[in-house]
Parts: C-alpha cells; structure tokens; sequence
C-alpha cells in the first residue's frame, strides 16, 4: 500500500504537482497515464524520495516515505532509461546492489533465465543495448521481492518474447498481493494489466478509479479512446 | 544501512584506482621529484619543485578530475539512491573515495622519490613531510570544492568553466591582487591585514606552510614573510594547517546539504 497526499512540487516557475492524492492498493496494478509532462515521473520520484517534495506526505505500508531512505527496501523500481556504471559488468551491478542492501535476493538464476540474461551478464554494461539493459532493470527490481514497484515505461525497448514474460511476472506479483505502480504509453498493455487507473493533467488527478469506472464514465470500451476522451476533457 | 559509507568509498577508490588518470597524475609527481632529485641532487630543490606542482597541478587537477569523476556517475549514484540507502552516507563515500584516490596518487607519486634518494642520501624529513601534509590538504580543499559545484551545478560544460575560473583567481590572480594592495598601502601598517587575506586563499596557506619551513625568505613572498614575522614559524604553521582544515571541512559540508535536498 501506497498513499500520497496532497503532493506539491515546482520546477522553477513551473507546478508539475498541484496537489496530488492517491491511493495505490496492494493486489493491484494502478495505471498512471497521462499526456507527457503530466507529472508522471515526478510522482514516482517522489515515492522514491528521489525527487523532494515541496509539500504532502507519502507513505508506504503506512510508513512516512520523506527523508526515510529504509522504505526503499520494500520498493523496486524500473526507471524509465536506466543506466549502469559503464565499466563493469551486469553481475557486477547485481552483487553491487546485493551487498548495498545487504541481501542476496531470491530466485536469481530464474530471473536471469526469464529475461534470457544469461551472456549479457558477463559484458560491461556499456554494451548492452536499451532493451537488455531494461531487463538488466527489470532483475534488479524484483530480485529482492519487494512489495511495492514501481514501474516508469517498464516495457519500452522489450523484444516481444521478454515483454510477454516480464507482463506474466507483473500479473503474478499482483496476484501474490503487490502492490504496483506502472506506467505505459502502450495503452494495450495497461489495459491487459491494470485494474485501476490514475490519470494526471498538468499535475492534477483528473481521475482515479477502476477500469470499469472509467469506462462507464467516458462511454468507451477501449482504454486508450477512454484516456482520449479525459485528455479532451470528458 | 550502516556500512554504507564504507561500501560506497571501497567501490569508489577501486574504480579510480583501475583510472588511467590517477596513474598519470601519479607519474608526473614522481617523474619532477625524481628529476629533480637525481639530476639535481638538492633535495630543497625538489621538494620547492613539488611545492610548485601543489600550488598550481594539484588545484587543477583535483578540481577536473573531481568534477569528471562526479558527471561520469550520476547514473551510478541514481542508481544507489533508489536503493534503501541515507543520501549523506553516499556523498560520504563518493567524497572519500575520491579524495583517498587524489591523495594517494600524490603520496605515492612524491612520496617514493624522496624514500629512494633517502636511502643514500641525507634528506629533511620535517621538509618533506610538510609539503606531503600541504598537497595531501590541498587535494581534499580542492576535491570538496570540486564535489560542491558539481552537486550545486547540472551541466557539467557551466561546471567546468566555474571551476577553471576558482583556479585561476586563487593561484593567478589572488596573489596579484594582493601584491597591488600591498603597494598601495605601503604608507599603512597593513601587515596584520594580509595575514587575514593570505587565510582566505588555501593555495597561499599551502605554500607558507611549506615555505615556513624552508627558512629560504626570498622564496617565500610576502605573506610567507608576513606569516614568519608575526607568528613565528610553528605558530604560523599551526594557523595554515588549522585554516586548511576548515577549508576542507565547509566546501564538503555544504556540498553534501545540496546533495542531500537536491532532486535526481
């Protein structure tokens, strides 16, 4: 369970949050949508404690999140773009993170089999392409089993076969009771996945529901003509 | 998470270690010490010669590498920060690391010249150890400095040309600066004031710590001779070391409070 409050934060002159609740359950996929520059990202940061806000709590499993780094060891996270030290190797990176937070994980060797990781794992990082470096991503996130994840484009760069393995994984940690935050701009995707919905305008929930909901509300039965319909101001 | 710092500085040191960089700087160290120690065979010589390379190399590079070092790992350290992990204890050890790195290379690069010529040779080691002292707290002035811009600052091209221009005002034009005022105000008794001026500049508490020592006056200009005047050698030295230490300590401190609030 994740809970924001009341989040605020400005770049500058620019408000990319005004005010933002929500609640993410566990057991569900909650879908952050949104038109680019929404906030998306920042929220997440926010969880994360990457970004700090300006205003508003967060917590995680009821834990205050702001300035209390242990929460993250019950979060793993898929950046949007991630990147690596460049010279070292995959397995490098893997023990680095194991003895950062002082654990070894579980399931590694079926993690690495899931993504087909197997020889990536013995380059330096800096020459593994986008798409294998998400998955380099994808093991870091679940290695630990942590009940909350969150998810930023998780799927961009995915050759279709690890895009179908990585959605399986999603839906099995959901029904094992996580709690996950994901975004997509691959509307079929979130459809497939997300029980609920999170949509953010210029730093604003504009909605916030289940799938269904949203369906009746905007009178659409496809996910991604529903998100049109809010973008133009259902 | 405790252990964290020492995690982040082991991983740091070894990854600068295995730099090319490092090794270079070292050489240069040992190439003007042992130059100059064997063709010269004057040990004042080289350890002036080395002082040198505190007052202008040291700076320089501390402040470019530091800022290189810190651009490189911004991936790096994102990655770390979205591990459960206390953001000062990364600064912490990336501030460590970098600096043991710094300060090695220039130990070891000075330091083993003097070693080796002490084995068939008479040399001062109150000299020698002063100006190893002085680069040693130069590097950490200048890598605390270095690690301030790089956190306050996101382009690294803005970043650099900051940190090219400190150098540049602390070891070129502090010193011309202060020669001016001397001039001008030769009629006043402004001794004491220059000893205030001279403890705002590390470069120049760098030299007259050394310099204090070398009892060579003509080559300690006038703050050194200011410093030896009023304070005495030893009590002057205590001053340099106590104000370099301060140095070190509010350029880092600061630096890791932006770190600490900033947004990755």
């Amino acid at each position: 369970m994740v809970e924001v409050e009341a989040l605020t934060k400005r770049y500058g002159t620019l408000e990319v949050l005004k005010g933002v609740s929500a609640r993410f359950e566990p057991g569900r996929v909650t879908a952050v949508v949104g038109p680019n520059a929404s906030g998306k990202t920042t929220l997440m940061k926010c969880i994360l404690g990457l970004v700090v806000p300006d205003g508003g709590a967060v917590r995680v499993h009821g834990e205050n999140a702001l300035g209390n780094p242990a929460v993250r060891a019950k979060i793993g996270y898929m950046p949007q773009d991630p990147r690596f030290p460049e010279n070292i190797t995959g397995r490098e990176v893997v023990a680095w993170i194991q003895e950062l937070r002082g654990s070894r994980g579980r399931d590694l060797e079926s993690l690495i089999e899931r993504f087909g990781l197997e020889a990536a794992l013995s380059q330096p990082t800096r020459v593994l392409s986008g798409g294998t470096r998400q998955k380099l991503s994808a093991l870091l996130a679940f290695l630990f089993d942590p009940p909350v994840l969150i998810l930023d484009e998780p799927t961009a760069g995915l050759d279709p076969l690890a895009s179908s393995r990585f959605k399986d994984l999603v839906a099995a940690s959901r029904d094992a009771g996580k709690t996950i935050i994901m975004t997509s701009h691959v509307m079929s995707e979130l459809e497939e996945l997300a029980d609920r919905v999170l949509f953010l305008l210029e730093g604003t929930v504009i909605f916030s529901g289940g799938l269904e909901e949203l369906r009746e509300r905007t009178g659409e039965a496809k996910l991604e003509r529903a998100v049109a319909r809010l973008m133009e101001g259902a | 998470m405790r252990g964290t710092t020492y995690k982040i500085f082991k991983y740091t040191l070894s990854d600068l270690l295995r730099s090319r960089w490092i090794l270079g700087y070292a050489l240069l160290f040992a190439a003007v010490a042992g130059g100059i120690l064997y063709l010269g065979d004057q040990p004042t010589q080289a350890v002036v010669s080395v002082l040198n390379l505190v007052i202008l190399v040291v700076p320089l590079v501390s402040l470019v590498l530091g800022l290189m070092y810190h651009y490189a790992n911004r991936d790096f350290a994102l990655l770390v920060l979205t591990q459960p992990v206390h953001r000062a204890s990364v600064f912490r050890g990336q501030f460590f690391g970098l600096s043991l790195a710094l300060v090695l290379a220039y130990l070891v690069g000075a330091g083993v010249p003097f070693a080796l010529y002490a084995i068939a040779n008479p040399v001062d080691w109150a000299q020698v150890g002063l100006v190893l002292l002085a680069g040693t707290l130069v590097s950490l002035v200048f890598t605390a400095l270095a690690l301030y811009i790089g956190v306050a600052q996101d382009e690294r091209v803005r970043a650099l040309g900051l940190a090219i221009g400190i150098w540049f005002a602390l070891t070129m034009i502090y010193d011309s600066l202060l020669l001016l005022l001397i001039v001008l105000a030769e009629a006043y008794p402004i001794d004491p004031w220059v000893i205030g001026l001279s403890m705002v500049n590390p470069v120049d508490l760098a030299r007259v710590m050394v310099l204090l020592k070398l009892d060579t006056a003509a080559l300690m200009g006038y703050t050194g001779a200011v410093f030896n005047k009023f304070l005495g050698s030893n009590l002057g030295l205590l001053l340099a070391f106590l104000a370099l230490v301060v140095w070190v300590a509010v350029p880092a401190w600061r630096a890791q409070r932006v770190f600490a609030r900033r947004d990755f």
